[in-house]
């Protein structure tokens, strides 16, 4: 990259889109990318903190089989509050939304996003969809689990269903602007010498990302509209009763469902990318074949949704086809993870903070990968499905994978996000705690889940207890490693030191403009002139 | 039952295939992972950063390396998928001659079985070992799942909509009944336990006087907070209601005045049409099963049979599930067809 050659400066210079205006309005009203970037990254930790409260209640409820601490109804209401708030307030949003906004345009030479204010109305499209399905939680809760499974959902259920349904409706929305604005940004933004095979893997996976937003969320919005209309309106598409086909539903918002945890992976494989290849100072090993795979994944989790109704009297051809597609799935993941290894192989290798969620995403990413193998397997598949087992495997993906992602890039962003530096031995703790935590968590839930634990069970036979034990105490573990960050991060915003342009010593656009950066984000005019990644290296054998 | 477990028993005739795909999963998998982690591990300690080693060193590209780590994992899940589809057709799907019928409903939040003499139950459900079953399931309300972890089964249960599941039990013992698909507020209470017994001891239990509303929610298995099912009673075999015989059903119904015994009148004779194909007025034709029969009484006119005008009228709300259920055993029972519900011989 030829931007700043020779003129990266490490000072911060007087003005930044931090400290560019400080009044309220210029931050609710603002349309810098990265201003807004900030909105959405408070917003989704409000939103992460609400969830895994939650999780941790339901959680210790779940350390007797008796259930002792609960109702049956709250513990629905609370698992139901969990899976809402973290896939759609959360997991959805949190990496494009903060990390993607902030470093689409940076990364790609760009001013801003290609339409600055549909950014912005993608965050009060948020706001308001967080609003309804809040506003359901205060007033009671739902109970129908995350999935709103027909005929329960539309009419059965005697709580807040059609509140929620509108809250996750809009929520919807402010992805379609964010995946509409990506697309279009990294069509025709890109700095000149920037063609599409020196972007940063950043950028392929959001713009894989992006793809699924676009393709996927208005099924999901008209699935919860049908739902919505059946439930206050009557109209019968869904209730058997009605004339309707409750297994429509599943297929309608499997269409959406499935790839939406691709929605949530991709961007976390983007940003293991950047991290494996900065803190091994190498190139990525298989550019082209890594870029390629998350293409690959986006257009194939269109195809697998299937695989979620093997036992639902849906004919066994199309159970063939779904299961033979998703194990296609397996092939750009495995590539992906072998190209990270090789990438290792005679680096120059780190071990700071976002290294170390890095090699944990990957471990992770590993086992959830591998177990999706039992599911979409027709033969284990009827055992193990809707058991514990799948509780496990999906958190592999969607906590341990993209959460892990996540994690590793705000430690590895917050230099030039913020302009501070952290305290390293504290975001190392924390690190180490969120893999053992997790581990500890969800890994016995596997057994459990094999033992024929279904999910969303409140009350559980005996002889599973130690397992939940196990699983309890492993989220304590987890939770602490969650709160850590929360304190280091806050506290560096005061007393951290400032931080230099390039604290990594890292290629790429974002690393040679200063921390943090101007409004304009470049002062001058961006040329690029070299590969992404392009880190000195040295002949095999030479000294 | 157990204090701890760590494995699941095998006690249908397919469960140890079902484990054997689980294990060479577990084998493959771990195998994979193992790999992969001494790798990274290996590969961040000795290229770790220290003096002498600041710059990376280039690495060439090989394609046969991508190829070939791409075509492994292709060629290794198409083994897998090729081996649980198999399994899934054979052994899930399997034909289903020759079979004891045992019918289901599942409501929020319990099961109801009703056997092949008639002799009924809630939560619990005993079988004969050795002998194939086959289970005709319907919800009453919202969708459940019929799951028995010992035998490695389980299916949706639809509202509206019969859906089947088969197993032969293999060993006699006392095995979790699950509820797999949420249902409500005491999902986890439906269930109960399913007994496996000799078929000496299943025919004694047949035979013995049937307790008024079935056992609640296991008792073991959360003490204390069971949902209030008891209150709904079966009348037992012995002094069933005159309603639930099927030849009762069809008088009180007015079903014969138009489909007679001896002739084809306003309707066409319901004696030994199942299992056979009949012409509709649309020119379609569609064999007669369960479903076909079930969507016939309910909503009559969604596929009237060719020669006749649709005046019937729906009988959805006026008969229960388990009535429905009895003529549709009745009309097979004249078919002579294949699984006409009269049990194992």
């Amino acid at each position: 990259m030829s931007y700043a050659t020779g003129t990266s400066t490490n000072q911060s210079p007087a003005r930044n889109y931090l400290n560019a205006a400080h009044t309220v309005k210029s931050w609710l009203l603002t349309v810098d990318h990265k201003r807004i970037a900030i909105l959405y990254l408070i917003s989704v930790t409000v939103a992460f903190f609400l969830g895994g409260v939650a999780a941790f209640i339901f959680r210790l409820d779940l350390l007797t089989p008796e259930g002792d601490l609960l109702r049956s109804d709250t513990y629905n209401r609370l698992f139901t509050m969990h899976g809402v708030i973290m896939v759609f307030l959360f997991l959805v949003p949190s990496i494009p939304a903060t990390l993607g906004n902030f470093l689409v345009p940076v990364m790609i030479g760009a001013r801003d996003l290609a339409f600055p204010r549909l950014n912005l109305a993608s965050w009060y499209m948020y706001m308001a969809g967080a609003a309804f399905i809040l506003y359901a939680i205060i007033a009671g809760g739902v109970d129908t689990g995350w999935t709103f499974y027909t005929p329960y959902s539309t009419a059965f259920s005697n709580t807040h269903v059609a509140m929620t349904l509108v809250g996750v409706f809009i929520a919807g929305f402010s992805s379609i602007f964010t995946g509409l604005n990506f697309i279009v940004t990294i069509h025709k933004m890109r700095a000149p010498g920037l063609t599409w095979f020196r972007l940063p893997l950043f950028i392929w996976a959001h713009y894989a990302t992006s793809l699924i937003m676009v393709l996927a969320t208005p099924v999901l919005a008209v699935t919860l509209f049908l739902a919505a209309l059946e439930r206050l309106a009557g109209l019968g598409i869904f209730d058997p009763a009605r004339g309707g086909d409750p297994v429509l539903y599943q297929h309608l918002f499997w269409f959406y469902s499935h790839p939406a945890v691709y929605i949530m992976i991709l961007p976390s494989l983007g940003v293991t990318a950047e991290l494996i290849t900065c803190f091994c100072r190498k190139n990525i090993f298989g550019y082209k074949f890594v870029a390629g795979s998350s293409i690959a994944i986006a257009v194939l989790g269109f195809l697998v949704w299937g695989h979620h109704m093997f036992v639902t009297s849906q004919s066994p051809y199309a159970g063939i086809v779904f299961s033979v597609i998703s194990y296609l799935v397996a092939v750009p993941s495995a590539i992906k993870v072998f190209n990270f290894t090789a990438t290792i192989y005679r680096g120059s290798v780190s071990w700071e903070s976002p290294m170390i969620y890095a090699l944990g995403f990957i471990g992770l990413f590993l086992i959830g990968g591998l177990t999706g193998l039992f599911l979409a397997n027709l033969g284990t598949d009827v055992h193990l499905h809707d058991t514990y087992f799948v509780v496990a495997h999906f958190h592999y993906i969607m906590v341990g994978g993209a959460l892990m992602g996540y994690l590793g890039g705000l430690h590895f962003w917050w230099p030039k996000i913020t302009g501070k530096l952290y305290n390293e031995f504290w975001a190392r703790i924390a690190a180490a705690l969120v893999f053992v935590g997790f581990n500890l968590t969800f890994f016995p839930q596997f057994i459990v889940g094999y033992l024929g634990n279904p999910r969303r069970y409140h009350f559980y036979p005996p002889e599973f207890q130690v397992y939940h034990v196990l699983s309890t105490a492993g989220s304590t573990v987890l939770g602490l490693g969650y709160l850590l960050p929360l304190f280091y991060l806050t506290y560096s915003l005061f007393k951290g030191k400032a931080a230099p342009a390039n604290p990594w010593g890292a290629k790429g656009l974002e690393w040679e403009i200063p921390s943090p950066p101007p409004t304009e984000n470049f002062l001058k005019p961006v040329t690029v002139t070299e590969e992404a990644y392009a880190y000195p290296l040295r002949k095999p054998g030479a000294k | 039952m157990k204090e701890f477990a760590y494995f699941p028993e095998q006690a249908s005739s397919f469960a140890s295939q079902i484990d054997l795909l689980y294990f060479a999963l577990i084998g493959i998998t771990t195998f994979f992972t193992v790999l992969v982690t001494v790798l990274i591990l290996f590969f961040a300690v000795k290229y770790r950063r220290r003096p002498g080693n600041e710059i990376a060193t280039e690495t060439p590209e090989y394609k046969w390396m991508e190829v070939s780590w791409s075509l492994i994992p292709l060629f290794v899940g198409l083994i897998l998928f090729a081996w649980g589809a198999k399994l899934y057709v054979d052994v899930y799907r399997g034909d289903d001659a020759d079979r004891m019928h045992i019918f289901g409903v599942g409501k929020q939040w319990m099961w109801k079985f009703q056997h092949p003499d008639g002799r009924r139950e809630i939560n619990d459900l005993h079988v004969p070992v050795g002998i194939p079953i086959k289970m005709t399931l319907i919800s009453q309300d919202v969708i459940h799942s019929f799951y028995v972890p010992a035998f490695r089964v389980k299916h949706d249960v639809l509202p509206m909509r019969y859906t089947t599941v088969w197993f032969k039990a293999i060993k006699p013992g006392v095995y979790h009944l699950f509820c797999a698909e949420y249902c409500g507020s005491d999902h986890s209470r439906m269930g109960g336990k399913v007994y496996v017994m000799e078929a000496a001891e299943y025919q004694a239990w047949l035979a013995s006087p049937q307790v008024e509303g079935g056992p609640n929610r296991n008792t073991d298995f959360g003490g204390g907070k069971a949902a209030g099912v008891a209150s709904v009673t079966n009348a037992g075999a012995g002094a069933a209601d005159p309603l639930d015989q099927p030849g009762q059903i069809l008088e009180v119904q007015g079903c014969r005045a138009c489909h007679k015994t001896d002739s084809i009148a306003l309707a066409p004779q319901l004696e030994g049409i199942f299992g056979t194909t009949v012409e509709l007025a649309t020119g379609q034709t569609v064999k007669v099963d369960e479903n076909y029969i079930r969507e016939s009484i309910l909503n009559p006119n969604a596929k009237v049979v060719k020669g006749f005008v649709p005046v019937m009228p729906p009988y959805a709300g006026i008969l229960s599930e388990e009535q429905i259920m009895e003529v549709i055993k009745y009309i097979k029972s004249t078919s002579g067809a294949k699984g006409a519900g009269q049990g194992h011989k």
